[in-house]
C-alpha cells in the first residue's frame, strides 16, 4: 500500500517535469479534452435530463400539501443537482466510462511494449501519456458539470410542461429563488468536480501504466480504476462538503 | 560499440543474469541468443536503460552509463532505435506520423523535411503507399517494417531487435533478417538482436553470445557456431531434428 503510493506520487511529480516538445503536448492536450470530455456530453446530458425529470416528480409527489408552495419542487431540484447530483453522481459516472478507458489504454500500451518504446526514445512517458489526460480533465469536466446542471434543470422543466404536475412559472421561480447562493453552489460543485477529476484522471492512470501481465490483467486493471475512483470519490466528496459548507 | 562487464540483475531471490561481458561491434550484427527466460530481454533492457542492473558496468562507445546524470541519458536514448517483439507502434497513430513521432518531438525539422524523410525511411523498408493506413490495418510483417522504419528516423547509432521475427513466416523472417543486416552494413550501426531463431543466427549473425541461466557461455560467429563444443549451446542448435540431419 505505502508503495503504491509512493509511486503514485512519483507518477504525479514526473508529470510537471518539463515537456519534451510544448506543440506536441498542446495536440495532446486538445485529443484528451475531445476524448474525455466532449465524447462523455451524450451520456452526460441525457442522464442530466432524465435525473432532473425524475426529481421532479419524485419532490412534487412527495410535496403534496395545500401548505406548502409549487415553487418549493423547482428550489429543492435546483439544490439537488447543484450540490449533489451534477458533480458527484455524474463525476461517479465519468468514472466509470472515462476511468476504463484511461486504464485500459494505458494498460494496452504497457502489453503492448508502446510505453517501452516511448521510454527507449527518451520521451517522458508518463509526462506524455499521463500529464494532457489531467490536465484536460480538470479544463473539460467543470464545464460538462455546468451543461449537466443546465439540462438537469431543462429536463425537470419539460416534464413539468408535459405533465403539468406543477405549473411551469412555478418550477422557474423555484429555479431562480434565493439566487444570491446560487455562486456560492455553483463554485462549490465546480471546486469538487475539479477534484474528482484529478482523482479520476490520476487513479486510473496509476492502475494502466503499472500494469504488469496480459490481456486478463487489463481488464482487472480497468475495473480496479472504476472501483478505487469510486471511493476515493465518495471520500473526497464528504471531506470537501464538511470543508466548503460548513 | 557497446560493452559490458560483469553485469548481474536478479529479481526477489531470482538471479536473471550473472556476471555477463561482451563487446558488441559497431557495423555488425550483434546476436544474443538462448532459450527463453534465458535472460536475453533483461540484458537488453539493461543496456537500452529500462533496467537498472545490480552490478556491472555498461559503457556507450567511451560513456559510462551509470556515471551519466539523467539528461544525459536521455541524449543517449535519442542515439538508440528499437525493434520490439511486437512492433509497439502507436495504435492512435498513421504509419506516417509513428515515423515521424521521434522527429517532431526531438527535432527542429519542418514539416516537409519530416515528410521527406518519413518517406525515404517507409521507402527504405518496401513501404509503399501505406502512409495513411493505421497498425491495425498492417500485417504483421508490414508492421516490423514500419517498426524499423521508425527504429531508423533519427539515423541512431545503436539498433536493438528484440525477436524481429517471431510470429512471422520463414518467407518475411528472412525478409526483415536481410533488411536489419542491409541497415547495419549501409550506416555503420552498433546493432543488438536478441533471438532463439537459429535461420537468424546463420543468416545474420557476425558477432554471437550465447547466454544460457544468466550467463555467457559462448561468444563467436555464425561460421563457427555449428561446430561448438558448448554442450548448452550444442543441445540448443540440434534440438531441431533438421539442423540434426544437416550435421550428419
Amino acid at each position: 500500500m505505502i508503495t503504491a503510493f509512493g509511486k503514485y506520487i512519483t507518477m504525479l511529480y514526473s508529470i510537471f517535469l518539463k515537456p519534451e516538445k510544448f506543440s506536441i503536448y498542446w495536440k495532446r492536450f486538445v485529443d484528451e479534452v475531445i476524448q474525455l470530455g466532449l465524447k462523455s456530453l451524450f451520456i452526460v446530458i441525457l442522464m442530466s435530463g432524465f435525473m432532473g425529470a425524475v426529481l421532479v416528480i419524485q419532490t412534487a409527489s412527495v410535496i403534496d400539501s395545500a401548505w406548502i408552495p409549487d415553487y418549493t419542487v423547482g428550489f429543492t431540484v435546483k439544490q439537488s443537482m447543484l450540490l449533489e447530483f451534477c458533480p458527484t453522481i455524474i463525476s461517479l459516472i465519468l468514472a466509470g466510462k472515462v476511468g476504463s478507458n484511461i486504464a485500459s489504454e494505458l494498460g494496452t500500451m504497457r502489453v503492448t511494449e508502446q510505453i517501452d518504446a516511448l521510454e527507449v526514445m527518451g520521451v517522458n512517458s508518463i509526462g506524455y501519456l499521463i500529464g494532457p489526460k489531467i490536465i484536460a480533465s480538470l479544463f473539460i469536466f467543470p464545464i460538462v458539470i455546468m451543461y449537466s446542471m443546465v439540462f438537469g434543470f431543462l429536463g425537470g422543466g419539460i416534464v413539468c410542461y408535459a405533465t403539468e404536475i406543477i405549473p411551469v412559472e412555478q418550477y422557474i421561480e423555484g429555479i431562480r429563488s434565493f439566487s444570491e447562493d446560487n455562486f456560492g453552489y455553483i463554485r462549490y460543485a465546480l471546486i469538487k468536480t475539479s477534484v474528482f477529476a484529478f482523482l479520476i484522471t490520476s487513479i486510473s492512470s496509476f492502475f494502466g501504466y503499472f500494469l504488469k501481465g496480459g490481456a486478463l490483467e487489463v481488464g482487472k486493471a480497468s475495473t480496479k480504476a472504476v472501483v478505487y475512483s469510486s471511493i476515493f470519490i465518495l471520500i473526497a466528496n464528504y471531506i470537501l462538503t464538511q470543508l466548503i459548507l460548513i | 560499440m557497446i560493452t559490458v562487464k560483469h553485469i548481474s540483475k536478479s529479481f526477489a531471490d531470482v538471479q536473471i543474469l550473472n556476471d555477463v561481458s561482451f563487446v558488441f561491434e559497431s557495423g555488425k550484427t550483434n546476436l544474443i541468443i538462448g532459450k527463453s527466460g534465458s535472460g536475453k530481454s533483461v540484458l537488453t533492457k539493461c543496456i537500452v536503460g529500462l533496467l537498472e542492473p545490480d552490478e556491472g558496468e555498461i559503457f556507450y562507445d567511451d560513456r559510462k552509463l551509470s556515471d551519466l546524470k539523467p539528461k544525459a541519458r536521455k541524449e543517449i536514448r535519442k542515439e538508440i532505435g528499437m525493434l520490439f517483439q511486437a512492433s509497439a507502434l502507436f495504435d492512435s497513430l498513421t504509419v506516417e506520423e509513428n515515423v515521424a513521432f521521434p522527429l517532431k518531438m526531438f527535432t527542429r525539422m519542418t514539416k516537409a523535411e519530416i515528410a521527406d524523410r518519413v518517406n525515404f525511411c517507409l521507402n527504405r523498408v518496401n513501404i509503399i503507399n501505406k502512409n495513411l493506413l493505421f497498425p491495425s490495418e498492417l500485417s504483421g510483417g508490414m508492421q516490423k517494417r514500419v517498426a524499423i522504419a521508425r527504429a531508423i528516423a533519427m539515423q541512431p547509432k545503436y539498433l536493438f531487435c528484440d525477436e524481429p521475427n517471431s510470429g512471422l513466416d520463414p518467407v518475411t523472417a528472412i525478409v526483415i533478417d536481410e533488411l536489419i543486416k542491409e541497415i547495419t552494413d549501409e550506416y555503420n550501426m552498433t546493432t543488438i538482436v536478441i533471438t532463439h531463431d537459429m535461420n537468424s543466427v546463420l543468416e545474420i549473425g557476425e558477432n554471437i553470445m550465447f547466454i544460457d541461466s544468466g550467463e555467457n557461455k559462448w561468444t563467436g560467429t555464425k561460421d563457427d557456431i555449428l561446430d561448438v563444443k558448448v554442450k548448452e549451446l550444442h543441445d540448443f542448435i540440434y534440438v531441431s531434428k533438421f539442423l540434426r540431419q544437416f550435421k550428419k
